[in-house]
């Protein structure tokens, strides 16, 4: 079991918390425009990453807020957290992974 | 609005003076259901110093912004819920709190992005003190409730059991007398709350009082 | 049975304090302070079990948690509990215990004839043998099961109760032999907040296994003492005796399961069985010592065959004589100290065969000394005795070690304790990820690197001489506590100081040469409990499993419940050596938790019965249940289903409630409705995103139907939002989906649209809601809503105002989700039940009927208005429910609009709601039914869809159903058949999904 560091309440038990899954996949800004290809990547594809990994988690038994978490996925290290809309942290990811 | 006898808190269906429990002298956890509150959840930009001062200027005390504290002043208490987000509180007992707060903080915060919403009926709140209250809790709460991590004054927003529960240690650091937690649920969350804590707290002895 | 093997004097048992208990149907005597082991062993008993697959009988091989053999069945009915080891199971007056594996008896066991039959079962025997025929197999695994079984369930429901508790430390110290006592002092004085968990229900460890070691100048025992008086003094200091860290997981989180009560039998009043520690700790000291290792040669797993140490432990901790005449069988100097101290309680040391072709340490000067005879360079190649090992045979070896020399001497006795080496206990180091190295002077692995806030102290690090490991200890707790954040202080002191006696040095010699050719010599074993000799592995190795991996799973070496703690690295020395490697070449298999097999009940805890999951009542609860309601659960609430009045059936009740809903007056609790505010300037922007439809010219006053849609295009919510203001809405969701559309909205509202001006707010339990529905609801609400306009220019169908009912203030909202007139009264939540009393009481003159959701069902059915999650499942959209008429064509976007268009969701093959008519009015089709087209032949038969709501319509005088059928709405008209489970089909036409009402007449004046 994790523990999480939001980044508004600090480190907290994995379970107050809801994964949201990979992190800066953006929504196309017009949808309409997306052909099915583009649009099929946006709402099914994501990445599973072995190493570093930019997720999503939402603090859904404490602030509701949600954010974003670097995270080694083999060993489950917690790089960073950091708010939604913020830019990932410099992590050198190639040596991590 | 009708007779307050009419009114039934959220525990009132569970005959609570009839649960006496354990010997209220060598019980080590004292239960009770806190009936009729005042809490509206305030959302507003709480980096934002404008907003900050109209809160104070209109409640004579500031909001929180650290998390897990709480302030207050005259009649109610404000805790952090989140960076945008707080409950404020008013304890006395007052079953029409709710409304006459969430208007007072309409009129007051009325130029900003905020969101004042009554809740008291939505809550239900058990108090939980003596001994063993902060073991009886741990067992269901991940957070660290050790007195030295989690302060009077202090609050969390946290998971009980299977519930999401507020969780609010009375007093502050400069009298911590024994810890009192209030403990609030959703309201149809109570019930289940009140068995679990009263379940939990069975090995210490518990005993349960209205208020 | 008197205790024949008991020692007059010594060992921490109370010989006042006599304990009777049962084993396999006889009555035995121990004392308080024995396990059942040596409770056993006091009374002679050696034979206490027969192995898994040749049910050969064995015995006690340990003093701890790696006993492969000694598995018991405790307790009897539905108080019991299988597999568990008796050299851990603390007596207890009254206790009763079984043996296992054995029919049908110990002493004559049926399925001993796997022993003869031996040849017959090699590794990998299961998978050679019951390949084929498929069919056969479930035959094959009855007789497999019944004849392999280890325990049998408890018989009923557990009659326990069980803890959990989370907890926080700074530092955890695993074990309280001297190590962890060392780690846990210093950690203690420093002033950190530690938690020290000993399985054991005594501190001290090893030092209660030894004989005359001193610490600081006084005896062990005091040293013990004194240092549990100093911990249990300090206020952040927890010591959990009895207490298993049995997992060690990501983040420093460590579970531990304490047994609380066990030990006192069953009674545990007030107090839990067992409790479960979910702990968090800043850091780990690891001290949970060393296991010794058998030695693998010709017959080593007779009954009275012995760990050295456990032989220790008996004779100095429970002053039990494991035998009257011991052989020790040793590659090091462990053994030369089971026979000193076995000597010493007047036990017959026949002889010490030790590999080493010169013994030299302390231990063996000792022996020496002593006058013990020492067979330097020998072996033991072969043992005698059916229950009870009788005879052994000693042969030297030449000198590489490989072949055994002459026939050697023949020797009796009845124990013979061996020592093949000690390996650190790495388990709990090896689940944080830590990397484990092979020591090759020590013979054994050794923790490496750690992987998470941990280190190792004392010899589950290798370190084995007692002064070594109280300064490592010392050292661990002390770095730990500094490491934690504490700041060291002055009251620390030093570590504690002893003699430093080790095992070393030792001979390795993974297995003992017999000197008879492989078979013909008696089996040696390196897996006790699975029945796993070194003929197998060497097997497995020639049949071409070389990982070290596969070799356990082919061979079942290191499974089981024992985890292979006494064989995996003899096994893994085996391999090495047959193969011509390294060991550190050959790896080590992976530890799992748990470390010993967990309760179930403790993993459950308190969450059973009312506590299983939140119940979740509404306001109006009590009234529904002293009406009589029957509940069903919607989520985690209950609603009432329907209201049987006195000798009513469900169809008869249910029947009635729809009628008087259609023809009179029906009242529902809708409380349990998800109600979401919503404030802020953009808020019908929002709605417009998070709808189909649009929402910007809702005016104020007034509601609105809205879907909901994911973003690939498929329905997860529908429900009425009232515009309360400018700014302000109310939005409802099903009641099973409050809190996820909640989050969904949430999740857009923070994670895509950051810059709307919207604040999302769960309001459910603030209102308790009823609805009143049927021709004569609006009279009833005019009886107590006074002085409220109810007519159709003021509250007009979906239309929503404020007013007061029976003197509460209230909200209500003119929407239907029957087909009929219907009003939506939200009050404060602590008002439900007196505004439900008062609509009673004045419905009473409109004859006014409770109904429940099975009711509410029907009603919508017929209006064939869909439930989300009922006509819905995830794979549906608003187009598939031909509500296309609710999907904006001019908004640029919501979510799931683009989707819409996807080439899969535009195929006209997709299932399409429609409505089915039986041909036989009264027939009521089974929800879930398949439909089909034409006669049913020979299957495959091509499914057109499924039925999704199905019931009999009181209204409408006969059984209507809705279903999701291929191409559903050309096909209007069309036959279709449902072949039903019971054999039979039933035949149906495809109709539009609404029955009555269509126009909506009903709704408005």
């Amino acid at each position: 079991m994790l523990v999480i560091p939001c980044p508004h309440c600090g480190p907290r038990c994995e379970i107050e918390f809801s994964y949201g899954g990979q992190a800066h996949i953006a929504r196309p800004q017009d949808p309409a425009a997306a052909d099915d290809a583009t649009w099929a990547d946006y709402v099914f594809m994501r990445d599973n990453t072995k190493g570093v990994f930019l997720e999503r988690w939402v603090h859904s038994h404490g602030c509701r807020q949600w954010f974003n978490v670097a995270r080694h996925t083999v060993t489950y290290e917690i790089l960073a957290s950091y708010e939604t809309g913020a830019a990932p942290p410099n992590l050198d990811l190639e040596s991590q992974a | 609005m009708i007779e307050k006898y009419l009114r039934q808190s959220p525990l009132a269906h569970m005959g609570l003076g009839a649960r006496s429990g354990d010997d209220t002298a060598k019980a080590e956890v004292r239960l009770a259901e806190r009936p009729f509150f005042g809490f509206v959840n305030l959302r507003g930009p709480g980096a934002d110093p404008a907003f900050l001062g109209a809160f104070k200027a209109a409640s004579g005390y500031a909001l929180p912004t650290e998390a897990g504290t709480s302030g207050g002043g005259g009649n109610t208490t404000a805790l952090w819920l989140g960076p945008k987000e707080w409950a404020i509180l008013d304890t006395r007992g007052d079953p029409d709190a709710g409304p006459r707060m969430a208007d007072e903080l309409r009129t007051a915060l009325a130029d900003f992005r905020v969101a004042v919403t009554d809740v008291s009926e939505s809550r239900a709140c058990i108090r939980i003190s003596g001994p063993k209250a902060r073991a009886t809790l741990q067992k269901g709460c991940p957070l660290d409730l050790h007195p030295q991590a989690f302060r009077p004054g202090h609050c969390a927003h946290t998971r009980l059991a299977k519930a999401t529960a507020l969780i609010h240690l009375n007093g502050n650091d400069s009298a911590p007398e024994e810890a009192i937690f209030d403990v609030y649920t959703v309201r149809s969350f109570g019930e289940y709350v009140w068995l679990w804590l009263e379940d939990a707290g069975r090995e210490y002895g518990v005993t349960a009082r209205l208020s | 049975m008197t205790q024949s093997f008991r020692l007059p004097e010594g060992g921490v048992i109370d010989r006042g304090r006599r304990l009777g208990f049962r084993f396999d149907g006889r009555d035995y005597m121990g004392c308080a302070g024995d396990t059942l082991a040596s409770a056993l062993l006091a009374n002679g008993v050696h034979l206490t079990g027969r192995s898994f697959k040749y049910h050969r009988p064995r015995g006690i091989l340990s003093a701890g948690a790696e006993e492969p053999n000694a598995l018991i069945q405790l307790g009897e009915g539905a108080r019991c509990e299988p597999n568990l080891r008796a050299t851990q199971i603390e007596l207890f007056d009254g206790l009763i215990a079984r043996s296992q594996n054995r029919w049908p008896s110990l002493d004559f066991d049926i399925g001993a004839l796997n022993n003869r039959m031996s040849r017959l079962l090699p590794s990998g025997f299961y998978y050679k043998t019951f390949m084929w025929p498929a069919s056969f197999w479930m035959k094959y695994e009855f007789i497999i099961r019944h004849s392999a079984g280890l325990g049998q369930a408890p018989e009923g429901r557990d009659p326990d109760r069980y803890d959990k508790t989370f907890a926080h430390c700074d530092v955890l110290v695993v074990g309280a032999g001297p190590s962890g006592l060392a780690a846990a002092l210093a950690a203690g004085r420093g002033g950190a907040r530690v938690i020290l968990a000993e399985q054991d229900a005594l501190l001290g460890g090893s030092l209660w296994s030894g004989n005359g070691e001193t610490i600081d100048g006084a005896p062990a025992r005091d040293w013990i003492e004194a240092a549990r008086r100093e911990l249990e003094a300090m206020a952040e200091v927890t010591i959990l005796t009895r207490t298993l860290a049995y997992g060690y997981f990501d983040h420093n989180f460590v579970a531990l399961v304490e047994r609380v009560t066990d030990h006192l039998g069953g009674v545990a009043g007030k107090q839990p069985r067992q409790r479960l520690w979910k702990l968090r700790a800043k850091q780990v000291v690891l001290a949970t010592g060393a296991i010794e290792r058998p030695l693998v040669f010709a017959g080593n797993d007779r009954p009275g065959i012995m760990l050295a140490d456990a032989c220790r432990t008996y004779v100095n901790r429970f002053a039990v004589q494991p035998g009257k005449r011991a052989v020790v069988f040793t590659n090091n100097e462990s053994g030369h100290l089971a026979a000193l101290d076995m000597a010493a309680a007047g036990i017959d040391v026949a002889a010490i065969a030790d590999l080493r072709e010169d013994p030299m340490g302390p231990a063996s000067e000792r022996t020496e000394a002593a006058g013990l005879r020492v067979i330097p360079g020998s072996a033991v190649v072969g043992t005698k005795g059916e229950r009870r090992v009788k005879q052994v045979r000693i042969a030297r070896l030449n000198p590489d070690g490989t072949q055994a020399l002459a026939a050697g001497e023949n020797l009796d006795c009845d124990v013979l304790a061996m020592s093949g080496g000690w390996n650190p206990s790495l388990h709990l180091f090896s689940q944080s990820r830590g990397k484990v190295r092979f020591d090759s002077g020590l013979g054994c692995f050794v923790p490496g690197a750690s992987a998470q806030a941990e280190r190792s102290a004392g010899s589950c690090n290798g370190v084995f001489g007692l002064n070594d490991c109280l300064a490592q200890g010392f050292n661990a707790g002390k770095q730990a506590a500094q490491d934690a954040g504490i700041k060291a202080g002055s009251k620390g002191g030093a570590a504690p100081q002893a003699g430093n006696g080790d095992f070393l040095p030792a001979r390795w010699i993974w297995e003992v040469p017999s000197g008879k050719p492989a078979g013909r010599a008696g089996k040696a074993f390196v897996d006790f409990q699975n029945d796993v000799t070194a003929n197998d592995l060497k097997l497995a190795l020639r049949e071409g499993y070389e990982s070290i991996e596969h070799v356990k799973r082919y061979t079942t070496t290191g499974m089981g419940t024992d985890q292979g703690k006494t064989s995996n690295v003899n096994a893994i020395g085996i391999v090495a050596q047959t193969q011509g490697r390294e060991i550190p070449d050959v790896g080590v298999t992976t530890f799992r938790p748990p470390y010993t097999p967990v309760t179930f009940g403790v993993f459950a805890g308190r969450d059973v019965d009312d506590l299983l999951d939140p119940v979740r009542k509404t306001p109006i609860h009590d009234w529904h249940e002293r009406a009589g309601a029957a509940f069903e659960d919607v989520g985690q609430w209950k609603r009432p289903w329907y209201f049987p009045q006195a000798g009513e059936t469900m169809h008869q009740a249910v029947n009635r409630e729809v009628k008087a809903a259609r023809e009179s007056a029906g009242i529902m609790d809708a409380t349990t409705l998800g109600k979401i505010d919503i404030q802020g300037r953009d808020s019908a922007e929002f709605l417009n995103r998070v709808y189909t439809n649009a929402w910007t010219k809702l005016a104020v006053g007034r509601c609105r139907y809205g879907l909901m849609l994911n973003e690939a295009g498929m329905v997860i919510d529908d429900g009425v939002t009232a515009r309360l203001g400018e700014f302000h809405y109310l939005m409802t969701t099903t009641s099973g989906n409050a809190a996820p559309v909640l989050a969904h909205l949430e999740e857009y509202l923070q994670t895509e649209w950051p810059d709307l001006d919207v604040h999302l707010t769960s309001v459910t339990d603030q209102f308790a809601t009823v609805t009143i529905s049927g021709p004569k609801a609006r009279a009833l609400l005019a009886d107590v809503a006074g002085d409220m306009d109810l007519g159709s220019q003021a509250l007009p169908h979906m239309g929503v105002g404020d007013g007061r009912v029976a003197g509460i203030a209230a909200r209500i909202a003119r929407i239907s989700f029957t087909g009929e007139m219907s009003y939506e009264i939200n009050v404060p939540a602590s008002c439900g039940l007196a505004l439900w009393q008062a609509l009673m009481t004045a419905g009473a003159k409109y004859a006014i009927v409770p109904y429940g959701t099975e009711a509410m069902h029907v009603l919508r059915a017929e209006k064939g208005f869909i439930i989300v999650g009922q006509e819905t499942d995830g794979s549906v959209t608003p187009i598939d429910l031909g509500m296309d008429w609710i999907v904006s064509k001019k908004k640029t976007d919501f979510i799931g609009k683009r989707s819409l268009t996807r080439p899969d969701i535009i195929k006209p093959d997709r299932k399409q709601l429609v409505g089915l008519l039986t041909g036989d009015p009264k027939e009521v089709l089974p929800e879930g039914a398949h439909l089909v087209e034409g006669a049913v032949g020979q299957p495959p038969v091509p499914m057109l869809g499924h039925v999704t709501s199905s019931y009999e319509s009181p209204n409408l005088g006969r059984s209507i159903a809705l279903a999701m059928i291929k191409g559903g709405r050309d096909r209007m008209g069309q036959s279709l058949q449902a072949p039903l489970a019971d054999g039979r089909t039933i035949a149906c036409t495809v109709t539009g999904p609404v029955f009555l009402d269509p126009e909506g007449t009903r709704l408005n004046d």
